[in-house]
This record gives C-alpha cells, sequence and structure tokens, in this order.
C-alpha cells in the first residue's frame, strides 16, 4: 500500500484516565510523567495537573535537566475554565482540562489558541 | 510614632514571567523611577537572570496614589532548557551547560518563591503567544492561592506586538500594556498597581 506518511519509528502514547489520576498522589503523577517523558513517551492526561500540581513537575522537571541529559517537557493544555459558578462549585470543578505532555525535543507545540491546539511529535 | 506602629507593610510582589518577556527591564524601570538604583543586568541570551534578587521598602507614588512595595524579580520560567540554545548565542558548550544548570536552579527557586508572595506581575512579550504552559501555570497558581495578579503585556515598543491578544487570551484578568525599555504607558502602571496590590 503506498503511502506518504513515514512510520518510521513508533512512539508510544500512554493515555491516562481521569480516574485514575484521582487516585494518585501529586508525587505519584509526577513520578509517571517523567518516567514516561524520559523515555520519550507521550502523556495524555484525561483530566490535568491542578496549578500546584504543575508547578511541581516544572520543579521536578529542572531537576532532571539539571542531574541528566534531559531537555525538558513540552506541556500543553487549554486554559483553565474558573469562572465561579454554582455548578462548577458544586461538582468541585477544579477546570483541569485534556493536558499533553512529551520530551521537548520530540513533541512541538505548531500554534495553540483560546480552544486549539495543534502538536507535531517527531 | 503611632503612624510607624500601624504602619501598613509592604506588599511582596514577585515578577514573573518566560525568560526574556523583559522582567529585569521591568524590575530596573520601576526602581530607577523610585529609588534610582537597578536591580541586575539584562541580555538578548533567555535566563539572564539565574537567581531571585530582592529590593524592599520600594515607595511607588503619584498623583493621588501610593504603594510600598518589596520587589521580587525572578528568574524566567520554562519547562524545558536545551545549553544548545545557549551556544547558539555564541557561549562555549562549557559557559553554556553551566548557564543551563544555573537556569534550572534558577527556575526553582522561582517557584518556591510563590509560597511567599502577596501579589504577581506577570509580564508577557507582547510580540510572542501568551498561550504558553507558563503564563497558565502562574496565572492557575495566583487563582489557586486567591492572591492578586497583574498582566503587563511589555514590548510595545515594537511594530509586531499585540497587546490585545493577551487582553483576549485572558479576559478575566486586568492587562497594562507597556514598554519597560521606553517607558511608556508606565504611569498607567504605578497606579494600576497601587490600586490592586495597596
Amino acid at each position: 500500500m503506498d503511502s506518504d506518511i513515514n512510520f518510521a519509528q513508533n512512539i508510544q502514547i500512554n493515555m491516562i484516565s481521569a480516574s485514575k489520576l484521582q487516585a494518585m498522589s501529586t508525587m505519584d503523577k509526577i513520578r509517571l510523567i517523567l518516567d514516561d517523558v524520559t523515555n520519550g513517551r507521550i502523556v495524555i492526561l484525561e483530566r490535568g495537573l491542578d496549578p500546584r500540581e504543575e508547578a511541581q513537575l516544572i520543579e521536578h522537571t529542572m531537576l532532571k535537566i539539571r542531574d541528566t541529559a534531559f531537555y525538558g517537557i513540552e506541556i500543553q493544555s487549554y486554559d483553565r475554565d474558573n469562572r465561579p459558578s454554582p455548578w462548577n462549585i458544586l461538582r468541585k470543578n477544579s477546570g483541569n482540562r485534556v493536558t499533553v505532555i512529551g520530551p521537548a525535543n520530540r513533541l512541538k507545540t505548531l500554534k495553540k489558541e483560546k480552544d486549539f491546539i495543534s502538536a507535531v511529535i517527531s | 510614632m503611632w503612624g510607624r506602629v500601624f504602619r501598613k507593610k509592604a506588599s511582596r510582589i514577585g515578577i514573573y514571567g518566560p525568560p526574556n518577556a523583559g522582567k529585569t527591564t521591568l524590575a530596573n524601570k520601576i526602581l530607577m523611577d523610585f529609588t534610582g538604583e537597578t536591580i541586575g543586568a539584562v541580555s538578548s541570551i533567555p535566563h539572564e537572570t539565574r537567581r531571585v534578587r530582592r529590593r524592599e521598602d520600594v515607595h511607588i507614588k503619584g498623583d493621588g496614589y501610593s504603594v510600598t512595595l518589596d520587589i521580587v524579580d525572578t528568574p524566567g520560567l520554562a519547562t524545558k532548557i536545551d545549553f544548545h540554545d545557549f551556544m547558539a548565542f555564541g557561549l562555549s558548550e562549557e559557559d553554556a551547560k553551566r548557564r543551563a544548570k544555573e537556569a534550572t536552579e534558577g527556575v526553582i527557586e522561582a517557584i518556591k518563591w510563590m509560597d511567599n508572595l502577596d501579589g504577581v506581575l506577570l509580564v508577557m512579550d507582547s510580540t510572542e503567544d501568551p498561550y504558553t504552559q507558563v503564563n497558565v501555570t502562574v496565572i492557575g497558581n495566583m487563582e489557586a492561592r486567591r492572591l492578586p495578579m497583574l498582566i503587563v503585556a511589555n514590548k510595545t515598543d515594537l511594530p509586531e506586538a499585540s497587546s490585545d491578544r493577551i487582553k483576549g487570551a485572558f479576559p478575566q484578568h486586568t492587562v497594562v500594556p507597556i514598554s519597560a525599555l521606553n517607558g511608556k504607558n508606565m504611569d498607567l502602571l504605578y497606579e494600576t498597581i497601587a490600586s490592586r496590590f495597596g
């Protein structure tokens, strides 16, 4: 079959469900993400990290860069919907939205707007 | 005496943002305007500021407003640091690796400081895409801590600048367009700082 798509290298994508994330501690989430990403995998979180967890992920990413031959992560998610509404309060909605994380040398964001993210995996 | 006893303590304000957004240029401009001093060197090479720098009791005052701030100038936040990027600016491999290592430590220090602030000036480069993870993370952390924040749309002196793009991206926050380099709109920024952090 002819194809213009180059399948020369397989890239593993791990999708983590919201229920699995909910059962994990912050450090377990960060360890899981960085283990996958440093091994060249792309991680998709059904429900992303909360802001403090994101800050901790950046902190631990910096430790990995400092101590190993790792250049960091590309992380993309939509802006949070933090509008205070009764519905969000009742649902205890954290505003976290689907998040894609990958190694900075493999995942490149082409374009990001409020409700649209375009990225390429190489 | 009573004035001194009951004097409101200075608000500790962190200047945050991605590398090369103009954070130290802004900190220098504020300090030059009100103390006659600067806080740090600036450079076109990213991650020039790699340690947090503080200046206490900076009195910002103008026509009808006044506020006292402790200003915390932080290293640029990033999710990736590649020493090869510094070599593209002419640094040797050894210097580039050292700069990268110091930059990672600077990012960690900047993140830790988020727990010790009363508010944030989030500086964005008006010529760049505002939807970066760094911006989203800083905004999220300030909202989670319920701390006041101002977005400073810097570099409006550049022809490709668009502060409207930043306003459109974060409509729930106050955005003040300025040029820290040439001082454009600084009076409006000082007035907004006084009303927000005073």
